[in-house]
């Protein structure tokens, strides 16, 4: 790993100035800092100053200290950037008014990664795509002349994409938690240059379409300080993975629903591992109005429609058939249907 | 006043200094490992890991991975478990850091989770031990009686590549003073 400066911010003017501060050639804000070590170990990056922002939780009294650093008044909910993913799956309020964050930063990574890893650093991670964190593959996201995918290994890349045609990069985002946070319509709140920003957190990543060497549309030097988001206290999460300990998902869905009666009335699908951003589902949604949760087979129907207009890569086609059933397992667990073979789990 | 800054807050930001840097360079570090208090000087890219088996001689974690996959370098960081392969050193300023050292008592007798791993025979060539015993410490300090899912699910960033895992879970039941599961083998 290359050698840098380490800055303590206190607050969010010290963040900022520090990130300004004219005898940096690259500094970075670092969060638990794991992804940013994973890429200086990889030869990736070489910032010459590590801004640690974790000290830092936006305007006004939120600190984030108390046993539950995840605040709720009426239907909002708010918390703050520097949150770990272990907080987010133990906090009470998450728990039971959007089972669908808890659930899902309990099921990313390991407990001691979780321990670590903040929210933001979640949502602004870079793809794990192979070709990506190998330095010996100058891909396009890294400034190359090739998507290294399209030919070789690809059974975990995209199998939708965000612009006309698939490509020209075929990453699938890799944040867990974003789309959790997209079926409770999340707001990600940041200081940067100029003012204070509100990104509907849908709008905070971009397709490579629209810029093949980044995910998301922060300008350099925005810091995101907290989120706030809409409670969904009948929400749920499914993850198919390769293993049952730790792994990446090969798809997932998180899924937010509000009953009428026995029915859906409705619902918000947002499907993970599929697509360069986080893939919401409409068509799913709409056709879950309607369903009862509990009758499988309208239930399996409704969900069919999740892999329509698909176009998988050589090796990833059966990612479509397993997000129908991810999809509709998220909605079960959401309504708290059992899933057979899953008792006790 | 701007909109949406509090008195509190503008208080506590205006007319600071300059934010606490370290490095380039070297950088001396106060650290708390196993309860002693330690002085070391190190690169500010040293990692959590480096430092205490270079700077402090604790070999107990051990580097495998090197990328927070596999769980041999675990360590408890203020109680917490964490991969001190992917932690910095200047990270862990100011907490409270333990290795698998200092879970033997004062008067040098293993912890329960170490005998354990002794009786039921936990291990093969061992590599992975120090950081499953931490691991699983890291879960009794919070939750003195798991059942065999939270088990798992609690040394799931852990990875033995001899297999061991039957013991292993074994051996944590044992020190929680629980039953083990029927097939030892
Ligand atoms: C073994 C392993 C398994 C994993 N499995 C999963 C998984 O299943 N699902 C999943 O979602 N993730 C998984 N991850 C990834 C992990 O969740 C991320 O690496 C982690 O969340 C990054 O968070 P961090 O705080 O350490 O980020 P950092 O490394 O500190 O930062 C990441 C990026 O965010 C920027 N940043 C950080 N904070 C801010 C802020 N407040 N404002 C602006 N920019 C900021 C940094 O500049 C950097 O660009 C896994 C990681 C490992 C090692
Ligand atoms: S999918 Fe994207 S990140 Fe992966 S090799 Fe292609 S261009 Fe690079
Ligand atoms: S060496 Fe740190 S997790 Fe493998
Ligand atoms: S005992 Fe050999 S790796 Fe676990």
């Amino acid at each position: 790993m290359n050698s840098f400066t380490y800055v303590r911010a206190r607050n969010q003017a010290e963040a900022l100035s520090s990130l300004k501060d004219a005898k940096f050639s690259l500094p970075v804000f670092k969060g638990g800092g794991l992804d940013l070590v994973d890429h200086m170990k990889e030869g990736l990056i070489a910032p010459d100053a590590l801004i640690d922002v974790r000290g830092v939780r936006g305007e006004g009294d939120l600190a984030g200290n108390g046993p539950d650093a995840v605040e709720m008044k009426g239907e909002v909910i708010r918390f703050p950037a520097a949150m770990t993913l272990a907080q987010a799956a133990n906090s009470a309020v998450l728990r039971k008014f959007a089972p669908v964050v808890a659930m899902t930063a309990g099921s990313a990574a390991t407990p001691a990664v979780r321990n670590v890893a903040t929210v933001a650093g979640n949502l602004l991670q870079r793809p794990r795509c192979w070709y990506y964190r190998n330095s010996q593959f100058n891909c396009l996201k890294k400034g190359g002349s090739t998507c290294f995918a399209v030919e070789g290994e690809n059974a975990y890349h995209a199998i939708f994409s965000t612009g006309s045609s698939p490509g020209p990069c075929h990453i699938v985002h890799p944040s867990n938690l974003a789309p959790a946070l997209m079926v409770c319509d999340a707001v990600v709140h940041t200081v940067g240059n100029a003012d204070r920003k509100e990104i509907p957190i849908g709008k905070l990543f971009h397709g490579p379409e629209k810029g093949v060497t980044s995910e998301h549309t922060l300008e350099a030097g925005e810091l995101i300080t907290h989120i706030t988001m809409k409670a969904r206290p009948v929400s749920g999460f499914y993850a198919i993975k390769e293993k049952q300990s730790f792994d990446w998902p090969l798809v997932f869905a998180c899924v937010a629903i509000e009953m009428a009666g026995e029915r859906i009335g409705k619902a918000e699908v947002v499907a993970g591992a599929v697509a360069p951003v986080p893939w919401a589902l409409p068509a799913v949604a709409a056709a879950l109005k309607g369903v009862d949760p509990k009758d499988e087979r309208a239930l399996t129907e409704a969900c069919a429609l999740a892999g329509k207009g698909a176009k998988p890569m050589r090796d990833n086609g059966y990612k479509v058939g397993l997000l129908s059933v991810a999809v509709k397992r998220a909605v079960m667990k959401a309504a708290g249907v059992a899933i057979a073979g899953e008792e006790g789990r | 006043m701007a909109e949406g800054v509090s008195r509190r807050s503008f208080i506590k930001t205006a007319g600071l200094s300059a934010a606490a840097t370290m490095g380039p360079g070297m950088v001396e570090v106060a650290l708390t490992v196993n309860g002693a208090a330690r002085k070391v000087k190190i690169d500010p890219a040293a990692t959590l890991l480096e430092t205490l088996r270079v700077d402090c001689n604790l070999t107990g974690a051990k580097e495998v991975c090197d990328r927070a996959s596999c769980g041999a370098c675990s360590v408890l960081v203020d109680g917490k478990l964490v991969c001190s392969c992917m932690m910095l050193a200047l990270d862990a300023q100011g907490c409270a850091v333990t290795t698998v050292e200092g879970l033997v008592g004062a008067d040098g007798k293993p912890d329960a989770v170490q005998a354990a791993f002794i009786k039921h025979d936990a291990l093969q060539c061992g590599f992975c031990t120090p950081g499953f015993v931490i691991a699983a410490r890291a879960l009794l300090n919070v939750n003195p009686k798991p059942t065999l899912a939270e088990i798992k699910g609690a040394l799931a960033g852990n990875i033995c590549r001899c297999g061991a895992y039957t013991n292993i879970f074994n051996a944590v039941l044992e020190a929680s003073g629980q039953a083990v599961v029927a097939d030892g083998g």
